[in-house]
C-alpha cells in the first residue's frame, strides 16, 4: 500500500507543477491578449466612445462604425442605389441622384468631414464627395440619412473634397482632372493652358445647412489632389495639394513625375468672398443639379441650376499663392494650431511642413520665386518649416492627435509613422497589415482633436482575414495612441475601399439621433395619417393607393379593379409612432426594391403588372409577433375588364 | 524502513521545487528574451505581406532575387535591413539588382561592414537607392535622363548604343514582376554624396 503511496504522491506533486506551470502560462499570454482586447471590448448593451465615418469608395456610400469595438452600425446610402433601404430606387429618392448626365445610380465616395463651429466638430452633418460624376453630398446626423446632394460643374474627379471650414462656412470641392471649362469638343492634345482646374466653395447656410455654390476658382491645369482649410490663425485660408503641374494629359505615371516639386495652393478664401460681395467674379452660364431631400414631404426634389460664379485668380491680387511641395503630395493636411501645412510627397521618402507664419512673412516681402499663370510662387526655403527625414517610403496622410504629435501613413513601406510638430523627429512606427492609405483620429480635421485612438485604412488584406475567393475585403486597424508608443489593438473589415473617415465622440451626436418622424407633420403628397385617409384613386392608367401599415396589417390589403397596363403606385405610411418599428412592403414582381418604411414616413413604389391573376404583397421587416400575418392580395384583371376599383381591410 | 520513507518524500519534494523552479525560470526568461526581442523592432518574428505563403501569384520583385543564384548578397542585405514588406507592395517598383558579382567588385570588407546591424540604416540608403516607384521597360527607360529613387536621391540613365546604365551600372536583363520589374545591373549604385 504504503510503496504505492509515495510515488503517487510525486506524480500527483508533479501534475500540480504541470498544470500550474500550464495555468500560469495561459494567464501569462491571455493578460498579454486580453489587455488589447480589453481595451476594444464593449460589453453588450453598452455604447462606444466614438462613431467613425468611414467612406465606402467604389460602394458610393459611407458607414457607420463605432470605437473602439470597430462594430458596423449602419451603412448610410448616399451616390449609389442601396436595395436594402430604397435609396435610389424608391419614388421619393430618385431625384437625390439626378445630375447635369441623368440619373446616375453610383460613385466613388471618398472624403467624409464632420461639421465644425469654432473650430471644433459640432456632429451636425458629414459631407462627403462623390468623385466620379462630382457631387458633393451632406448627411444629416440628426437621422444618418443624404439629405443634399449638389453636383459640381465645371469638375471632374472631384478629389480634393469635401472639408469644411471652421465655422462650416464652405465646404470645399476640387477638381482631381482638368478639364475645359466650359466643356466643349476641342483636340486632347491641347490640354496645356487650355484646360482648368476648379476649385468650388460651396456655402453652408448656419440654420438649415443649405448648400449653395458660392464661388468656383478657375486655377491652372494641374491636378488638386486633397485639401484642407486653415484653422486658427490660418483660418480665412484653404490649402489644396497639386501634382501634375506638368499639365500632362497621358502616361501621367510618367509624365507628370518630372518636376522635382509640384505645389501646395494657398487660397485666402475670405479675401475672394471679400471681392465677390463688391461685385467681382463672372457670372457663368452652367447646368448642374441641387437635390434636397425634405423630411416633412419625406421627398426629394431636383433643380437644375443654370449660373455659376467664376473667379479668375489673377483678379484678385494676394489671394492666391503656390507653395513648392516635393513629390506629387497627396494629403495636404493642418495641424491643430493652423501653423504646420503638412505636405506628403508621395513619391518623396521625406515629408514637407510649411509654416504659415513664414508664408505670410514670404507674401508681406514679396519674395517670390516667378509665377504660374500669374499666380505667384513662394520660395520653397522660405515657407519651410521643417522636414521629416526618412520617415518612410511614399507618405499618404497625417493627421494629429492635438498633442504635438502628428501621424503618417506610408503606402509603399506600410506603417503608420509617429513624430513630432517642431523638432521633426520620428518618435515611434508601427506596421499595418497591409498598404494603408488614409488614417483617422477622430476629430483629426479641427482645432480639437480628440485623439485616443487612430484608424489606419487598408488597401490590401491578402491572408489577414478567411479567404473569400480573389476578392478579399479591405480593412481598418485601429491603433491606441494614448501612450509614447502606439499599439495595435484590433483589425475590422470594411465595407467597400475606405478612401478616409471621420470620426467623433458619440456624447455629441447621439443625444440629436431622432427616433421617429412625427406623423402629424408627414406633408407628403400622398401621405396619410389615419387609417380615414385610406384609398384608391385611378386617374387613366395610373393608380394610386394611399396604403398605411401598422402591427400587423396594411390598409387597404384586399384590391380589386387593377388592369393589365396600369402604373401602380404603392404610397405608404407607417402608421407606428414608437422607436425602432420600422415595417417593409413589396409585391411580387415589382421590379423595384422593397421599400423600408421608418415610423412617420411614406414612401412609394411603383408596380406595373405584367399577368392577370391575384398578387400577393407583404411585410419585408420582421416587425412583430404577426409578421406574417401581414400581407394582403392585388387583383389583376385583363385591360378591358369591367370590374370596378375597390379596396377592403377585414371585409 | 523510516529513513527509506523520509528519503522518498526528500525526493518527491525535490522533484516538486525543482519543477517548480524550472517553470518559473522558464516563463521569466520567455517574458525576457520576448521583450529583448521586440525592442530589437521585431527582428525575429518576421510580419508582413513578405511572409505570405503564395504560389499562385506571379512572383514579385522580392520572388525573383530570392530566387536567383546570382542575388544573395542583394537578398541578404535587404533581409539585413527589414526592406522585405516595401519590396512586396502593391508598387510598382522597378528594382536595379546588382549581381554577387557588382557587390564582390566592392572594396574587400565594404559588405561585410554594411550587413552589420549599426549600418542598418546605411544600409537601408544604399538599397532604397536601388528601387524607383514605376515600371518601365529598358527601352522605355530611354526616355529618361534621370530616375527619382526611394531613398529621396536622383540617379542618372545614360544611353549608350543598345545600352541603358542607371547611376553608371549596366542593365545586362530585365525581369518582368507582379509588381513591377527587375533590371539585373553589373554595378551597385551608390548614392551621390552631394545631394
Amino acid at each position: 500500500m504504503r510503496k504505492f503511496t509515495y510515488p503517487m504522491l510525486i506524480l500527483f506533486g508533479l501534475a500540480m507543477v504541470f498544470n500550474s506551470c500550464g495555468d500560469q502560462k495561459k494567464g501569462n499570454s491571455g493578460a498579454l491578449t486580453s489587455n488589447a482586447a480589453e481595451k476594444v471590448y464593449v460589453a453588450p448593451g453598452e455604447h462606444d466612445e466614438f462613431y467613425a465615418f468611414i467612406s465606402g469608395g467604389f460602394s458610393g456610400q459611407l458607414s457607420v462604425y463605432g470605437l473602439p469595438s470597430g462594430r458596423l452600425f449602419k451603412v448610410i446610402p448616399v451616390f449609389s442605389q442601396d436595395a436594402e433601404k430604397a435609396w435610389g430606387y424608391n419614388e421619393e429618392t430618385k431625384p437625390m441622384l439626378n445630375t447635369s448626365h441623368g440619373f446616375i445610380p453610383w460613385d466613388d465616395s471618398h472624403h467624409p468631414d464632420i461639421s465644425q463651429t469654432n473650430g471644433e466638430l459640432d456632429g451636425r452633418y458629414v459631407f462627403i464627395n462623390g468623385n466620379n460624376t462630382p457631387r458633393i453630398a451632406k448627411v444629416d446626423l440628426s437621422v444618418f440619412e443624404t439629405t443634399e446632394i449638389i453636383e459640381i460643374p465645371n469638375s471632374a474627379g472631384n478629389h480634393s473634397s469635401a472639408f469644411v471650414t471652421e465655422n462650416t462656412e464652405y465646404v470645399v470641392a476640387g477638381t482631381r482632372f482638368s478639364v475645359p471649362v466650359p466643356q466643349r469638343d476641342m483636340p486632347i492634345s491641347e490640354y496645356k493652358g487650355n484646360f482648368k482646374g476648379a476649385l468650388t466653395f460651396i456655402s453652408v447656410d448656419p440654420e438649415d445647412g443649405g448648400m449653395d455654390i458660392k464661388f468656383q476658382l478657375m486655377m491652372p491645369g494641374f491636378d488638386y489632389d486633397l485639401s484642407h482649410p486653415g484653422r486658427g490663425k490660418s483660418h480665412g485660408w484653404f490649402f489644396f495639394t497639386t501634382y501634375n503641374s506638368e499639365e500632362a494629359s497621358t502616361l501621367l505615371e510618367v509624365n507628370a513625375s518630372q518636376n522635382d516639386k509640384d505645389f501646395i495652393a494657398a487660397v485666402n478664401w475670405k479675401m475672394i468672398e471679400e471681392y465677390i460681395n463688391n461685385g467681382g467674379g463672372t457670372k457663368m452660364p452652367s447646368n448642374y443639379a441641387h437635390n434636397v431631400y425634405d423630411e416633412e414631404t419625406h421627398t426629394a426634389t431636383s433643380t437644375m441650376k443654370k449660373e455659376v460664379l467664376v473667379i479668375n485668380p489673377t483678379d484678385v491680387p494676394g489671394a492666391v499663392f503656390f507653395l513648392p511641395t516635393p513629390k506629387s503630395p497627396h494629403g495636404c493636411d493642418v495641424d491643430p494650431t493652423g501653423e504646420y501645412i503638412v505636405g506628403n510627397g508621395k513619391l518623396s521618402a521625406d515629408l514637407t511642413v510649411h509654416s504659415f507664419t513664414k508664408m505670410l512673412e514670404a507674401i508681406e516681402g514679396k519674395k517670390y520665386d516667378g509665377d504660374a499663370y500669374g499666380i505667384p510662387i513662394l520660395k520653397f526655403e522660405d515657407v519651410l518649416a521643417g522636414t521629416v527625414s526618412q520617415p518612410g517610403l511614399g507618405p499618404l496622410h497625417t493627421e494629429f492627435d492635438g498633442q504635438g504629435n502628428a501621424y503618417t501613413t506610408f503606402f509603399i513601406s506600410s506603417e503608420v509613422v509617429k513624430w513630432r510638430l517642431g523638432t521633426w523627429e520620428v518618435v515611434d512606427r508601427q506596421p499595418c497589415f497591409y498598404s494603408v492609405g488614409h488614417l483617422m483620429i477622430p476629430g483629426g480635421n479641427s482645432r480639437k482633436p480628440f485623439g485616443k485612438y487612430v484608424v489606419a485604412m487598408n488597401k490590401i488584406t491578402k491572408d489577414r482575414y478567411l479567404p473569400t475567393g480573389p476578392e478579399v475585403t479591405q480593412s481598418a486597424q485601429l491603433y491606441d495612441i494614448s501612450g509614447e508608443k502606439m499599439e495595435l489593438l484590433l483589425d475590422f473589415p470594411t465595407v467597400g475601399e475606405p478612401h478616409y473617415a471621420a470620426g467623433i465622440a458619440a456624447d455629441i451626436v447621439k443625444a440629436r439621433s431622432k427616433k421617429i418622424f412625427d406623423l402629424k407633420s408627414n406633408k407628403h403628397k400622398y401621405g396619410i395619417t389615419s387609417d380615414a385617409d385610406v384609398r384608391v384613386e385611378r386617374n387613366g392608367k395610373e393608380v394610386h393607393i394611399y396604403m398605411s401599415m401598422i402591427r400587423s396589417h396594411f390598409n387597404p390589403d384586399n384590391i380589386e379593379g387593377i388592369k393589365l397596363g396600369d402604373k401602380v403606385y404603392f404610397h405608404v405610411t407607417n402608421l407606428e409612432q414608437d422607436y425602432d418599428v420600422p415595417h417593409g412592403v413589396s409585391i411580387i414582381g415589382a421590379n423595384t426594391s422593397e421599400l423600408l418604411i421608418m415610423p412617420g414616413q411614406t414612401e412609394t413604389f411603383v408596380w406595373e403588372p405584367k399577368q392577370p391573376g391575384v398578387w400577393p404583397f407583404y411585410c419585408t421587416d420582421f416587425c412583430s409577433a404577426l409578421h406574417q400575418e401581414m400581407q394582403g392580395y392585388v387583383r389583376v384583371s385583363p385591360a378591358n375588364s369591367n370590374i370596378d376599383l375597390s379596396w377592403s381591410l377585414g371585409e | 524502513m523510516k529513513a527509506t520513507i523520509n528519503f522518498k518524500l526528500l525526493v518527491a519534494c525535490f522533484c516538486m521545487l525543482f519543477f517548480l523552479f524550472s517553470c518559473k525560470d522558464g516563463t521569466k526568461t520567455e517574458t525576457m528574451t520576448s521583450q529583448a526581442e521586440k525592442a530589437e523592432s521585431g527582428k525575429v518574428e518576421k510580419k508582413g505581406q513578405a511572409f505570405i505563403t503564395d504560389d499562385e501569384s506571379t512572383p514579385n520583385v522580392l520572388n525573383i532575387a530570392v530566387g536567383s543564384p546570382d542575388h544573395t548578397t542583394l537578398v541578404a542585405a535587404v533581409q539585413a535591413a527589414d526592406l522585405e514588406n516595401a519590396l512586396v507592395n502593391a508598387g510598382p517598383l522597378m528594382v536595379f539588382a546588382p549581381t554577387n558579382a557588382a557587390f564582390d567588385a566592392l572594396p574587400p570588407g565594404t559588405v561585410e561592414d554594411l550587413l552589420k546591424p549599426e549600418n542598418k540604416n546605411a544600409l537601408a540608403n544604399i538599397l532604397k537607392h536601388h528601387v524607383t516607384p514605376g515600371k518601365y521597360s529598358k527601352d522605355f527607360l530611354k526616355k529618361f535622363k534621370k530616375l527619382g529613387q526611394a531613398n529621396n536621391q536622383n540617379t542618372t540613365v545614360e544611353v549608350k548604343g543598345d545600352d541603358v546604365y542607371v547611376g553608371g551600372a549596366k542593365i545586362v536583363a530585365s525581369i518582368p514582376a507582379g509588381n513591377g520589374i527587375v533590371h539585373v545591373v553589373d554595378k551597385v549604385i551608390l548614392p551621390p554624396a552631394d545631394e
